[in-house]
């Protein structure tokens, strides 16, 4: 694995990054299929969080297809093809865009005037 | 299971009184206890080992009744309140071979282990032991019988903070099984922040909270804004303080949703602390 970072002082719930820098490696496909996780106890050992904390984050990659559980054995990545990689890393976007464009509408923020910015900050983003 | 179900406790003293306290904890987690120098931390932990006398209250250790059952259970429970100061003249090998006795269970294999890691020397004598060092002794009692059920009175206090992160990480690789459980109390709340399951939050004798750390946590915001958006909201705060730029405060995540566009965190155990606190302050001038 790539390694995760765990940040104390961010807005996002701890899960929540577990979740997301997991399922990025994921469908980044830095993962291989049947690689197994750490146990849960063991990860919130290494990680120094929650054990809850962790089983709801491995709860979620679970629910989203992502891993899969065998009794007694721990959590395995899910196998999936290109095609169905490609579907979930969409679905993963849409509900993050759905999101930020919420944000955006209650600032009052016209659609042109987001596209526009997005286009601006996305050759920044690029160049990172 | 529940390794620990306690039930209405109350303890009036002089001053002082626990209020009906009720909480539990499933085995396998670790539980923070926290709350504000003499909030009833101790009190109630001596309640829960029968310490002290309960006014009312029933404590169940591994599904048991504590009262009846005392001896018995506390083969299984390590224990520390404080620091060991003991015996200040004898060596620790003494002071090891009088606690041994009193245990069935006693692990020498483990209790050798404990000395290793926390590098004490078995031939020294406890007034020769720096504080950290007085705390790591008695963890070590404490720790050396195969208890199922740890609970420790401020563990952290006192220790470095390479000490204690030591201690918080022998903590999780304690429950890693799942078949050994820690309670434990302290006022360094960012000990908690990287290791609790579970919080118990007690303010002036009453709990507050008793939940996971992330619902806890999950469960208030701080907010912030300008004096204006104070007058509509204080009503629905738990406290505010007001400041040269506005408020800060804390709310409920559930009543901030009519709010919009106030700018809202989630706040730190600490923060919950301090606003609690600041909310009885204000009752109290309140009330004269």
């Amino acid at each position: 694995m790539r390694g995760i970072s765990i940040s104390n002082k961010s807005n996002k719930p701890i899960y929540q990054q577990l979740f997301e820098q997991i399922s990025s490696q994921i469908l980044k496909g830095e993962l291989e299929s049947d690689f197994n996780l750490p146990a849960i106890r063991t990860a919130a050992k290494e990680l120094r969080i929650s054990i809850i904390t962790v089983k709801k984050a491995w709860e979620k990659l679970e629910r989203d297809g992502l891993i899969y559980s065998v009794a007694g054995k721990g959590c395995f990545i899910s196998d999936l093809s290109n095609n169905e990689l490609g579907n979930k890393r969409t679905n993963i976007i849409r509900k993050q865009m759905l999101k930020d464009l919420l944000f955006y509408k209650n600032l009052g923020i016209s659609e042109d005037e987001i596209i526009k910015l997005v286009k601006e900050l996305y050759s920044k983003v690029l160049s990172c | 299971m529940k390794v620990l179900n306690v039930q209405g406790i109350c303890k009036r003293y002089d001053k002082f009184y626990l209020d009906d306290v009720s909480f539990s904890l499933d085995e396998g987690y670790i539980m923070g206890f926290i709350g504000s120098n003499g909030a009833g931390k101790t009190t109630t932990l001596k309640g829960i080992l029968n310490v002290i006398h309960k006014d009312a209250g029933t404590v169940e250790i591994f599904g048991k009744n504590i009262d009846g059952n005392e001896i018995a259970l506390k083969q299984d429970i390590a224990f520390m309140m404080g620091s060991s100061d003991y015996y200040p003249g004898r060596k620790l090998k003494t002071i090891s071979s009088i606690v041994q006795r009193f245990y069935s269970n006693w692990n020498q294999e483990a209790y050798e282990g404990y000395l290793k890691r926390f590098k004490l020397d078995p031939e020294k004598k406890v007034k020769e032991l720096s504080q950290g060092m007085r705390i790591k002794f008695a963890l070590t009692l404490a720790l050396s019988h195969n208890a199922r059920f740890i609970i420790l009175d401020e563990p952290t206090s006192g220790l470095d903070p390479v000490a204690r992160d030591n201690l918080l990480e022998l903590f999780q690789e304690l429950v890693e099984k799942g078949d050994k459980s820690i309670l434990f109390s302290t006022h360094i709340t960012s000990d908690l922040e990287k290791c609790a399951d579970y919080i118990t939050y007690i303010n002036n004798g009453r709990i507050i909270e008793s939940t996971t750390k992330d619902d806890l946590l999950d469960k208030y915001r701080l907010v912030n804004g300008s004096e204006d958006d104070l007058n509509g909201m204080k009503e629905d705060m738990v406290s505010s303080k007001k400041n040269s730029f506005g408020f800060t405060g804390l709310i409920e995540t559930v009543k901030l949703k009519p709010y919009k566009g106030i700018n809202a965190e989630v706040p730190t155990l600490d923060d919950i602390m301090i606003y609690y606190a600041k909310k009885e302050e204000d009752n109290a001038q309140f009330n004269i």
